[in-house]
Order: structure tokens, then sequence, then C-alpha cells
């Protein structure tokens, strides 16, 4: 078992005719059952020709009518970005892999507003991962994004963290001590985006194959804090904290589009106490995130 | 991306916002002919900087005759403007900004920006105008009045006049500051604001709502659409070594530490900046270098670190994946020998091609020394510049 995706997932890319998307896609088929899942390309101007001996589609509906994909991953330029979104909404998606970095905000506020607003009139309710995020992967079954899968081992730890290669070095503490994960999550930078660290540790609690969990933030926004507070009173498994930015000054946008700290609850500081107020496993020292889920298990 | 002042009113003018009449000047006679043809008994200089907290630095004067306003401008331009958001250098006033007085009898505070929890604008008002906001957030946040606004839909006549009562303004004038507070809406939405804050909004003693400050920050995942507002950039007011990182295409930003790092990911670079200070020293600054890391791209990169006088070590700490160890191994060495580097370089690999990396590092013959962990790392480069 896992979360959100496993060896069974249909996949349509978004994006896929382009230089980022075929790069990766062919990654993605590469690895474990990759060939299998991922079923369809979308390009409206090639519908009809295949690429990587993946058949593309005029759009995500076609794609997905034709092929039973549930989830779609993607991979257009910033300016189309939030529209592709909204087109895997439309075609009644269960998760849609935005991997876009640099999506203006006002777009991505317009679409989480209509996709909320398609839920609460009875819509059928797709989640969405990132934007500006790696994507996921379920060790030894498949991977969606841009994480290197060599470095990943099938397992029972879960890994959900906002940054890419912050989440590559918890995996790579993991494997290097001979744990696996049971799926890696990176929820993205971006200040506006789908899914939580409180939406992720909730499917991990829930995971009957995910036995402890770290959990990884940074500067900015309420998220961990969130999340914490919930894992406070729901989590049933040892947890794992770091927040990366002590050391970041204020007003100041660290790389990421949501890193930046403009009051006292975005610190780091003030996001590990309250970790540790909830119950988890805080650590100031990132080498020694692997280290510590040993001692929990 | 930030802008001045003045260009911030133009902003807000050209969506209904009324604003004092002002003109833009470089020099102490065009503000003395600015003074001129605004007419009238009452002027204010205002010294154009970035950053706020102006008027206590000196950097804002009421001139009440033009020979006043000569004095001022002269006083102002070219000064070293200190203040809490400056830092201790200060920054160089270079323009300025004549207005005509204001009538001022009730100073508000209004601003838009984005609410990560809601996912909506947050529109925000206060009566505690003129003061400084985090402090009355602190404080009363009784006295800051929040409404939340489905982007698309915009603000409404009825939320609009709920937080114009709410703050307090008289009855007679709520339809005006409704006005200025609907184009404040739009003003954010249409220029892909990321904070737009009027701080004061006054009320005159004829009734009017104006606009005494304004202050943008804008996204710039956005900018690529935004011209308008790319025009309005001023490089004099930009930290020169960001400019020229963002040049490269590095994310870079100056810290007052010793260690220069470089790291790929953002994620990964705060949290090697933490690492350092957890083993007892201060990072010098944040460089996230990117997904595609070149040879020209790791030099650019420690030429910008190098040129900080403090830096007394640098670490480089990468978690190879699609860019592969290897080739940041070439980078560094090409930009050790470059930058013919005197200080001590710690370098930190993993993942892809890690080994290949590692030994392009020791054949290089330079005195490059490896680490395993990130906390290995961080306690080479303290111990090497100790």
């Amino acid at each position: 078992m896992s979360i959100l995706i496993n060896k069974d997932t249909k996949i349509i890319t978004q994006g896929m005719t382009g230089k980022t998307g075929q790069f990766h896609t062919e990654k993605c088929q590469e690895y474990a059952n990759g060939k299998n899942c991922f079923v369809a390309g979308v390009n409206p101007k090639k519908a009809g020709e295949s690429l990587l001996g993946i058949p593309i589609f005029g759009s995500v509906k076609d794609a997905a009518v034709a092929t039973g994909a549930t989830v779609s991953v993607i991979y257009v330029p910033p300016p189309g970005a939030a529209a592709a979104i909204w087109e895997a909404v439309e075609a009644d998606l269960d998760l849609v892999v935005c991997i876009t970095e640099g999506i203006p905000v006002r777009d991505m506020l317009i679409v989480r507003n209509r996709m909320k607003k398609r839920e609460a009139a009875g819509g059928k309710k797709t989640l969405l991962l990132g934007p500006n995020c790696p994507g996921l992967i379920t060790p030894d079954e498949v991977k969606i994004g841009i994480m290197p899968g060599h470095i990943h081992r099938k397992g029972r730890i879960g890994v959900v963290s906002r940054s890419g290669t912050l989440t590559y070095e918890a995996v790579g503490q993991l494997t290097e001590i001979g744990l696996g994960q049971s799926t890696a999550v990176g929820t993205g930078g971006d200040p506006i985006n789908g899914l939580k660290h409180i939406d992720i540790m909730r499917m991990f609690n829930d995971d009957p194959d995910t036995d402890a969990v770290i959990m990884i933030g940074e500067i900015g926004g309420p998220d961990e804090a969130d999340a914490a507070m919930w894992c406070k009173a729901n989590m049933k498994k040892p947890i794992v904290g770091f927040i990366a930015g002590v050391t970041a000054p204020a007003g100041k946008r660290m790389g990421h589009a949501g890193a930046l700290i403009s009051g006292g609850a975005d610190t780091a500081d003030a996001k590990l106490a309250i970790m540790e107020e909830c119950g988890f496993t805080v650590t100031r020292d990132p080498s020694e995130m692997a280290r510590l889920i040993t001692k929990l298990i | 991306m930030k802008i001045h002042e003045y260009q911030g009113k133009q902003l807000l003018k050209k969506f209904g916002v009324v604003v004092p009449r002002g003109v833009f000047c470089q020099s102490v006679d065009e503000a003395v002919k600015a003074a001129e043809s605004l007419g009238g008994k009452l002027w204010v200089v205002k010294a154009q900087i970035h950053a706020g907290g102006r008027g206590k630095g000196g950097g804002v004067k009421v001139a009440k005759s033009l020979d006043e306003v000569r004095e001022f401008a002269g006083q102002i331009l070219g000064m070293q403007l200190v203040t809490h958001q400056t830092g201790p250098v200060g920054q160089k006033v270079r323009r300025l900004l004549v207005e005509e007085g204001a009538d001022i009898r009730k100073e508000y505070y209004v601003a838009a920006l984005t609410d990560r929890t809601t996912q909506t604008v947050a529109m925000m008002a206060s009566s505690e105008g003129g003061m400084d906001i985090e402090k009355v957030a602190h404080d009363t946040p009784e006295k800051i009045l929040k409404v939340f606004v489905d982007p698309e839909a915009g603000l409404s006549t009825a939320q609009a006049a709920e937080l114009a009562t709410g703050i307090g303004v008289p009855a007679e004038s709520v339809d005006r500051a409704v006005a200025a507070l609907q184009g404040l809406f739009k003003c954010y939405m249409e220029t892909d604001a990321s904070l737009a804050e009027i701080n004061p909004l006054i009320l005159e003693g004829d009734g009017n709502i104006k606009a005494i400050d304004a202050k943008f920050n804008f996204d710039s995942n956005a900018l690529y659409r935004q011209p308008e507002i790319v025009a309005f950039r001023d490089l004099d007011e930009e930290d020169p070594d960001e400019l020229e990182a963002s040049k490269h295409d590095l994310s870079y930003i100056s810290l007052d530490g010793n260690i220069g790092c470089l790291v790929n990911g953002a994620g990964l670079a705060m949290a090697t900046m933490d690492t350092i200070k957890y083993f007892g020293a201060e990072p010098a600054n944040f460089l996230d270098v990117g997904g595609g890391a070149t040879t020209e791209k790791v030099t650019s990169a420690f030429q910008i670190m190098l040129k900080n006088p403090k830096v007394k070590g640098i670490l480089v700490n990468i978690f190879g994946g699609i860019m592969r160890c290897d080739t940041i191994a070439t980078g560094v060495v090409a930009a050790a020998r470059e930058t013919h580097l005197a200080v001590p370089l710690v370098v930190r690999m993993k993942g892809t091609n890690e080994d290949i990396g590692k030994k392009i590092l020791s054949d290089s013959g330079l005195p490059i020394i490896t680490a395993d962990t990130m906390a290995d790392a961080a306690t080479k480069i303290v111990a090497a510049v100790k």
C-alpha cells in the first residue's frame, strides 16, 4: 500500500511534447512500472500522433475517456499552467500533479477558487499537488515527477516536504540506513497550492503500510502549524520534523515564492516550537532526520 | 518587485483612487518649479526610496514656503536615508516627490494582500492609520478588520462599505471610501501585486478620501505580462550582488556571516545555512544554483560569493538528481581555478554520479575538502575558517 498512487495508476502527461515534459516522461517510464502507468499525452496540435510510445490526445478529457487514466502530471510552461490544471479538473480526474515553477499567484488564486466552487456545487473533488513541486513517488511502483528514482527504496516511512532537494535529502538518508519509503510527496514551494502537509499527514495516518513520517517544512505560511495541530489530536504514528530557514532573514523571499517571513508565525523557530509542542521529534540538524526515525520505530 | 511611492500613486490614480497632486523630481530646481506649478501655500517634500519609515528618518518634510521647498529638497536629495528597513548604512536618495499639502482630519490604514489560508485576497482596514501596522496587529488586533474576497467576484460594494464603516469613516464619506477600496482591490488584481498598502488613507476637512502613501510589491512570476510595472523598476534600489546573481539565473541573498554556501534547491539551501549555524558559524549568503547548473553558472556563483569580503570559506552542498554530481564537480573545479580560490572549500555531494564527482574533485589537485553528510560538511568548514 501507499498513498495517492501505486503501480496500477494510469497517468496523462500535459505538456509531454515539450522539452522538459518529454525528458521527465522518459525517466518516469524507465522507473518501476512506469511503462504501463504513463498511458497518454496531451497536445491539441498533435492529437493522433505518439511520442515515446505514448499516444497523444487533443484534450485531457479525450485522453481520460480513451485510456481510463485518473491522474495527470503537468509540465506546461507558466503562462498556460493554471489553464492546464483547470482542464484536468473539468475532466474529473482524481489527482493533478503540477510540476511547473513560476505560475503567477493570481492565476493560482483564480483556479483554486474555481475548484472550490465546483466542488461546493456538487462537482467531483479533484486533488491538486503543487504547483512548483517535485511530484510524488511510491518506490518500486511508480514515480510521477522529477525526483531521481534510484535514491528511493520500497518501505514503510512516509516523507512529505515543500522542497524538492530537501525531500531527496531525507529519502537519501533513509535509504542509506536501510529504511524504505511508502510514498514520498513534495507539496511545492508556492504560496497558493493544492494539497498541504495536513492533507498528506491524514493520508499517511490512514495508510496501513506507513509506520512513521518525516515531515519537512520551511519558513512562510501556516501549513506546518496547521498540520502539527491536527497531528496532535489525531496522528497515531511517530513523526520526525524539520523546518528549514532558522537563519533566513525576515522580508526576503528565499528562492521559493512561498518562503517568506512576513510575521512571527512564519519563522522556523515558531514552527519548530509548535511541532515540538504537538509531539513531533524535531531536529535542527537536517543530517539527523533518518537516524531519529530509527529511534521511533 | 518593489516600486516607489510616486509610481504607486500613478497606479492608484489610474484605478480611481484619489491621490494628492504631485510631481516627481530629481533636482532641487525641479522641486521648486514643481511647488510653483502646484500652487498653494503648503507642500510636502518626500524622499523616494523603496524602504518604509522614511518620515522618522528625516526623509519627509512639510514646507510652508518655496524657500523651504528649496531648503528641504536640498537636504533630502543625496542624503543617506536610514530607516528601520534600510539597515545601518541607509539608502541614498536620488528621487523626490513634491506634493500639495493635505488637510488631514483622520488617518486610516487599508491594504490588499494574498491570504494563504483562505486562498483569497484579504482586504484589510484599520482606524489606526499612520502607525506601524505590525504593532497594531500585535497590540490591538481587534482594530484590524478583514474581508476575504473571491478574486473573480471582486470586492463588492457591501464588503467595502462594511470595512469603511467599521473603521469609522463618517457616513457622508463612506461612498468615497468604498470607491478607494474597490479601486485598490482592482489595482491589486490587475497589476499582479502581492501587496498593495495605503498608509495612511486620509479623511480631509471637505469629506474627501485620499491616499497619502502607496506601497506596492509585485509577484515576480507575473512580470512577464506587466510591462508597465517592469518599467517602474529602479535598479539603484536593489542589492547589486542580488541583481548580478539574477542575471545569471541564480537565486542569491546576502547575509551577515562568513561562510558562503552554494546549494541546489531552495529548501536544501536554507537547511545548509541552518546547519552552518547549528555547528557554530553564520552563513554569508543564500544561494540556490537551480536545476540546470553549468560550469559558467557555478563560476558566476563563486565570483558573486567571493565579492563579499567577509567570506572566509565556502560550502558547496549538492543533492544530485537530474543535475549530476560530475557536472557540478567539473564546474566547482573550474570555478575554483578561475577565481584563484584562496579560502577553504568544502564540497558535499550526494545522489546521481556521486562517485565520479568525488573523483573529479580529488583528481583536480586542488585543496578541496570533501564531506559525506551535511553535518560533516558544516563541521569541516566551521573548523577550517576558525
